[in-house]
């Protein structure tokens, strides 16, 4: 089973809340939207999907 | 397309809510969602109760048996639901005004009763709807817009108020510690009787500008660096102590439930047969 970060970017406010606790700053905000900087950073850790108010952001695992 | 949960759990075509950008309204409502999704619960099941605030819009993005209510009556209502019905789990999700100013009386008569019902409050200590008024949970000398130089009043210390008036289970968490506020709001759920989880918010939009709180970020910063989690808090000394919030769980106690003791009463009156 492998993990895929995923961005609902219609959701997203913008906040940055996502990008300032993302332990390996993985993400960045770009004209008020999240943008993932660079996938082999992301460790799916899934802290973002937690603390995204607007549920913009999340980690899915896909079946093989 | 949103994650697995927020689809089995929210009416996603009502999305994105209405909250401002970074409310920890939100993440609490996660937080609730979660914790339902792992008890297994069945939603038909399950009734979720607001009465009126910011935090009183999760009744219309959940995706179970809703029931928007007055203001500050949530909880009379959903005693009603619990009383008729006691097999449902009743979830009241209200705000620190419509909980303990607006709904005050309603919130300590059903905690004396100890009836079964889960009760979320999102303080985000203010009035947020309205345009930033100051609450029963407005710390002493910050400000609201009805307090331009600083709240006199002192605030309530919301679990303490619901241990003290009979609450069998309380607890406090913040939307910064997700993962702890959901655990709370799973444990309020299984406990068999009157639970009170007092999420601690953030509301950027009028406390945090009012009370020049800086940014969004440097607000959850804050629930991060001054909650201490109460096992923590056990070993600290009072000065340690000075200005932070304990967070975990408060109280709980066993104690006969209400509805159970009602269906015994008709019972004993030949009823129900
Ligand atoms: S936390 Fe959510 S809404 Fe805020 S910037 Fe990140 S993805 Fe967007
Ligand atoms: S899953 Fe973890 S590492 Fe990846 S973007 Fe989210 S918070 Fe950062
Ligand atoms: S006013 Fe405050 S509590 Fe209400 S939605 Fe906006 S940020 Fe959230």
């Amino acid at each position: 089973m492998s993990k895929k970060l995923v961005i609902h970017s219609a959701w997203c406010k913008g906040c940055g809340i996502c990008a300032a606790f993302c332990p390996k700053n993985a993400l960045e905000i770009v004209k008020s939207k999240v943008h993932l900087k660079d996938d082999a950073l992301c460790i799916k850790c899934g802290l973002c999907e937690l603390r995204c108010p607007d549920y913009a952001i999340y980690v899915e695992k896909e079946e093989e | 397309m949103p994650s697995k949960l927020i689809e089995n759990t929210m009416r996603v075509n009502r999305l994105p809510h209405i909250w401002c950008p970074g409310c920890g309204h939100g993440i609490l409502m996660r937080d609730v969602a979660q914790a339902i999704d792992n008890i297994g619960l069945d939603p038909d099941k399950v009734v979720i109760v607001s009465g009126i605030g910011c935090s009183s819009r999760a009744a219309g993005y959940m995706n179970y048996n809703t029931l928007h209510t007055t203001h500050g009556r949530a909880i009379a209502f959903a005693t009603g639901v619990k009383l008729a019905n006691p097999e449902l789990t009743v979830i009241v999700i209200t705000g620190d005004g419509d909980a303990t100013a607006i709904g005050g009386n309603h919130l300590i008569h059903a905690c004396r009763r100890n009836i079964d019902l889960t009760v979320v409050v999102f303080n985000n200590n203010i009035y947020g709807m309205t345009g930033g008024q100051y609450s029963p949970t407005t710390p002493h000398m910050e400000k609201g817009t009805t307090a331009p130089y600083g709240n006199i009043d002192y605030n309530f210390d919301i679990p303490k108020l619901a241990e003290s008036a009979g609450a069998t289970y309380t607890a406090r968490g913040t939307a910064y510690h997700a993962q702890q506020m959901t655990k709370l709001i799973e444990n309020g759920i299984r406990h068999h009787g009157f639970s009170l989880i007092e999420g601690l918010s953030v509301c950027p939009t009028y406390y945090g500008r009012k009370n020049k709180k800086g940014s969004t970020i440097d607000m959850y910063n804050w629930q991060k660096d001054n909650c201490i989690d109460v096992k923590k808090a056990a070993n600290m000394s009072a000065e340690e102590l000075e200005g932070k919030i304990i967070i975990g769980e408060m109280s709980v106690a066993d104690k006969p439930e209400y509805t159970d003791m009602y269906m015994k009463i008709i019972e004993k009156c030949g009823g129900n047969k």
